[in-house]
């Protein structure tokens, strides 16, 4: 049970795939321009993963070594076409601002990485624990980035007004180039107040 | 013919793949610390992006659609990008080992570049025909290898400068490309 809540933690603090191992870059930099974007992405990669997790480790014994990087995409790819077609079918909203982005799932590398180094050498059950906090790690660092963004790029969070009526929204943040600003910014801030353990 | 310049500044300058669009973002961080490697990832995505376009296209138009099988384009996009990053390795092996010695590890890495999947779905959705999606793909990919050119030019004068300790590594190296992305801002409204 420890060991779990330890695998837990790692995924959300020690090893947090945005702030920590800088990995899944593309679809953080470029649908974090709305809080609402940040967790339907945060979501739909953390099913991806819990499954993907799961499935990878219990056929862990039956994936050949060479050809394990084709096996893995073709698991990963099923679990991202069901996400896409769940969200088509219930979220379209969502579906019109990720875009692209939802078939992209596939090339994440969070998924490969966790695929790679945890779900092909244990056992299901911590499995999908790592594939859960990786995936909350994730929401978390890409709800907090989207928020920043929208905040002050629009000054709503969530949709709803928060700025005073007077605030001039910073355009530029909403813009590509403020997803790299707020992401160095953010990163900046993460090495400063919680230095890496050496 | 208006159409294609149309793409090609639009790809290269406009929806710069990595400056506006945020596709392929890991190597452009990744293998951004040396302009020679830069711009040998760079070659090596427009070739696999250009053949990319190509196959997923007749891939799309003679066996998903014919069979109504559209919803498995995910799956069946990244199975051919990966066995032609496996070609395009085996062949440029046999064919120039130089070459295939100054891409190394690069060349495997390709298959889970987003860029690659991205031009092949983006063809998809604007409905471009054969020769658009080629044209696109190439126009992309040469936008690409642009933007991962002069960001590794930046970061090796950046090496040797004296960095706060909070901002080496990614985190300066993201500010910078921030800023780089304002600069890429200035051509929005080109076409």
């Amino acid at each position: 049970m420890k060991e779990l809540r330890r695998i837990f933690m790692n995924g959300i603090i020690d090893e947090n795939p945005t702030f920590r191992m800088v990995l899944g870059m593309c679809p953080t930099l470029a649908i974090t321009t709305a809080a609402s974007n940040g967790i339907g992405m945060g979501l739909a990669v953390t099913f991806v993963l819990v499954f993907s997790n799961l499935v990878i480790s219990l056929l862990r014994k039956a994936i050949p070594d060479q050809i394990r990087i084709p096996a893995f995409i073709v698991v990963i790819a099923t679990f991202v076409t069901i996400v896409q077609l769940i969200i088509k079918a219930f979220l379209p909203a969502l579906d019109a601002s990720l875009g692209l982005f939802i078939p992209l799932i596939v090339v994440n590398c969070i998924i490969f990485a966790r695929a790679e180094a945890f779900a092909c050498k244990n056992k299901p059950l911590p499995a999908i624990v790592d594939g859960l906090g990786m995936g909350i790690g994730f929401t978390i660092a890409i709800t907090l980035i989207s928020s920043v963004r929208e905040l002050f790029g629009a000054g709503t969070l969530f949709g709803v007004q928060v700025m005073p009526a007077g605030y001039p929204p910073m355009d530029l943040l909403v813009k590509p180039a403020g997803g790299f600003i707020v992401l160095g910014l953010l990163l900046a801030l993460m090495n400063k107040l919680l230095p890496k353990k050496a | 013919m208006n159409e294609i310049l149309t793409i090609l500044i639009g790809s290269i300058f406009v929806n710069n793949f990595a400056m506006s669009r945020f596709y392929g973002i890991c190597p452009f961080l990744g293998v951004s610390k040396k302009l020679e490697t830069a711009f040998g990832m760079g070659m090596a995505v427009t070739f696999v992006m250009a053949a990319a376009s190509l196959v997923a296209y007749l891939v799309n138009e003679f066996l998903l659609i014919p069979f109504g099988l559209t919803y498995l384009q995910t799956i069946a996009f990244i199975l051919v990008i990966a066995v032609l990053v496996q070609i395009v390795e085996m062949v440029i092996k046999k064919m120039s080992p130089g070459l295939y010695q100054a891409l190394g590890v690069y060349l495997p890495l390709i298959t889970t570049n987003c860029a690659v999947l991205g031009v092949a779905q983006l063809n998809v959705t604007e409905g471009y025909n054969l020769i658009l999606s080629v044209v696109n793909g190439v126009a992309s990919a040469l936008g690409y290898t642009l933007s991962i050119c002069l960001f590794a030019g930046i970061r090796e004068r950046l090496a040797l400068g004296n960095m706060p300790k909070w901002m080496e590594g990614f985190t300066g190296a993201m500010i910078t490309a921030g800023l780089m992305a304002v600069a890429f801002n200035g051509f929005s409204g080109l076409i």
